[in-house]
């Protein structure tokens, strides 16, 4: 009897232990985006969001920052979004398990796994300096294209997984030819999930500051890029060069643009559950 | 008619094949250039001074010693935060939480690992830096362990969705048997599916370690940036310099092809060759785990 008591108050016992773990791992996230909601709210104002900065970027607006955020992200999209579902539809619907195949996994793994910085290194010696693009929009969008490519490619893959087989079969039965079988009905159906995976990765693009450290990012330019071949200020970057580069800098300015980078970020994390959501509730099969 | 049809089907399924293959060009040509910009550090610098203790480039001293201590100090650091409370989350998530809980914490972990590194140092050093100072009586906040705590928040959301894949993937009928013989949940979670997913596990801590080991913008921010040897169990309290922040602190203001750029780039080339090594023995755990479940249950 003295057994089975301790054993079930064991079980409180830990139970009780794990869940505080799972308390203390996500209310810091919820706090950390309640608290730069509630400082950098004050900040936020039409002169800041489309204004230029002045002043040693002490006051006026952080427009540049923004244009030039939307525009890696445009521009990430437009080489990563067509090669990484292009590879998934090939590991989905034509590669079978040959080494081969498995050589092209393992690669994706590991791009998945290089350090952000390193794929800074990687773009500032093939794009800028070998294909002599400079330190351009173009060139800091095609590095971060690479770095996103392995998490589109997966969702994506998976996704198409998903469509049962028979879909297929009865496609290919009615005289569809393979492509066709898949353009039309394969890629009709997993779309969401392929788009839920395109927004998570494009998310992570838009956030990160390493691999345009010496790409594409400027530190101030009074007016905005006219070329893809023009450098450009970007989100995380300058909230990186305010907070650490810049003397005296306002408080104020620094939570406002936070602020605008964690609700760019947010909006499209939201974007991808609501798609995957809504598209479960849809599913008929 | 038909003939145009199968030549476009024909470029089509070229174009995916070549897709497909370009993740391994792109692995391929990132080596390629890490070794071209990085090897001729080693014939620049003799090997004696890339292991000595100094890292001042102004006066060439490129010893790297400081920068892989203080890389593995605060990977140290950040695997001890994010092994317990992202297997921990991953438990409660798969094993524990009823299921709108479930539905709350899934998106919210993956919110975590969606915010911008570039944001979490920021508010390290806002709020995290002055008040480890002032709770631990510090001379300054910005440290290792500024750095190993945030990190290990980022790496978090790695180990969570790992671990709690391979919870999921641990047959019902494991839990069911324990169950049956009388044990409790708590004893079941424990002595069996946890053991049964030991190697999703392991993966996840890998990966997570991985995560850890590559992260640039935090650590650059609020480990305080001092290049010095961090061996003593008191340095995680004290600055340190990691190799992800030597790169992004000081490639923008190395002249192309000089020593300083090429060393820069050697390290990349550490980094790299550690992620790789890393991923693989990652995805081997998961290889061969597969391989036995396979065999038991043939």
């Amino acid at each position: 009897m003295k057994l089975s008591i301790n054993r079930h108050f064991m079980q409180r016992l830990g139970f009780t232990g794990i869940t505080l773990m799972a308390v203390a791992t996500v209310t810091p996230i919820i706090a950390v985006v309640i608290y730069i909601l509630a400082q950098g709210l004050p900040a936020i104002s039409t002169e800041f969001l489309t204004g230029f900065p002045h002043d040693g970027m002490r006051a006026g607006g952080i427009l540049p920052a923004i244009v030039g955020t939307l525009y890696l992200t445009i521009g990430t999209a437009i080489f990563s979004v067509p090669l990484g579902i292009a590879a998934a539809i090939y590991l989905a619907e034509y590669a079978s398990d040959t080494p081969l195949t498995r050589t092209i996994r393992i690669a994706i793994i590991n791009l998945a796994g290089i350090p952000s910085v390193v794929y800074g290194l990687f773009g500032l010696g093939l794009f800028v300096l070998f294909l002599k693009f400079g330190t351009s929009i173009i060139a800091a969008s095609l590095t971060l294209s690479i770095m996103t490519l392995p998490v589109i490619i997966s969702t994506a893959e998976e996704s198409l997984r998903s469509v049962p087989q028979g879909f297929r079969t009865v496609s290919i039965s009615l005289g569809a030819t393979r492509w066709q079988t898949i353009r039309r009905i394969v890629l009709k159906e997993a779309l969401p999930g392929i788009l839920t995976g395109v927004i998570l990765g494009l998310e992570r693009a838009a956030g990160e500051t390493a691999p345009i450290l010496f790409t594409g990012a400027a530190f101030f330019l009074p007016r905005l890029p006219n070329s893809p071949f023009d450098a450009t200020m970007a989100l995380p970057y300058h909230l990186f060069v305010i907070s650490t580069q810049v003397p005296e800098m306002p408080i104020k300015i620094q939570y406002g643009t936070a602020l605008v980078l964690l609700a760019f970020v947010l909006t499209m994390n939201l974007i991808a559950t609501v798609i995957r959501s809504r598209a479960r509730a849809k599913r008929q099969w | 008619m038909e003939k145009s049809l199968t030549w476009r089907e024909f470029i089509i399924t070229r174009l995916i094949q070549a897709s497909g293959y370009s993740a391994i060009l792109f692995v391929a040509l990132i080596f390629f250039f890490l070794l071209r910009e990085g090897l001729p550090a080693l014939w620049e610098v003799k090997l004696s001074d890339l292991f000595a203790v100094r890292w001042y480039p102004i006066e060439n001293h490129f010893g790297l010693l400081p920068l892989l201590t203080g890389s593995l100090i605060v990977t140290i650091g950040a695997t001890l935060v994010a092994v317990p409370f992202g297997i921990g989350t991953a438990v409660y998530i798969s094993e524990i939480a009823p299921r709108w809980m479930r539905e709350i914490l899934k998106p919210l972990v993956e919110l975590l690992g969606g915010l911008p590194s570039v944001v979490l140092g920021f508010l390290g050093i806002l709020l995290l830096s002055p008040f480890l100072r002032v709770f631990l009586d510090l001379p300054t906040g910005l440290t290792a362990l500024a750095g190993s705590l945030l990190l290990g928040g980022i790496a978090v959301p790695t180990v969570v969705s790992v671990a709690e894949d391979a919870l999921d993937a641990v047959p019902r009928a494991y839990r069911e048997g324990a169950w049956a013989l009388g044990a409790t949940r708590w004893q079941t979670i424990w002595r069996v599916t946890l053991p049964a997913a030991k190697s999703g596990v392991l993966t996840a801590i890998m990966l997570g370690v991985g995560r850890a080991i590559g992260e640039t913008m935090t650590v650059m921010m609020v480990t305080g940036n001092a290049p010095v040897l961090a061996i003593k169990l008191g340095s995680i309290f004290s600055p340190v310099r990691t190799m992800t922040a030597t790169i992004a602190a000081e490639m923008g203001e190395v002249a192309n092809g000089s020593t300083h750029y090429h060393v820069l780039f050697f390290i990349g080339m550490v980094l790299f060759l550690i992620s790789l090594g890393v991923n693989i023995a990652a995805s081997s755990v998961v290889f061969r785990a597969k391989k036995r479940a396979e065999r038991i249950l043939s």
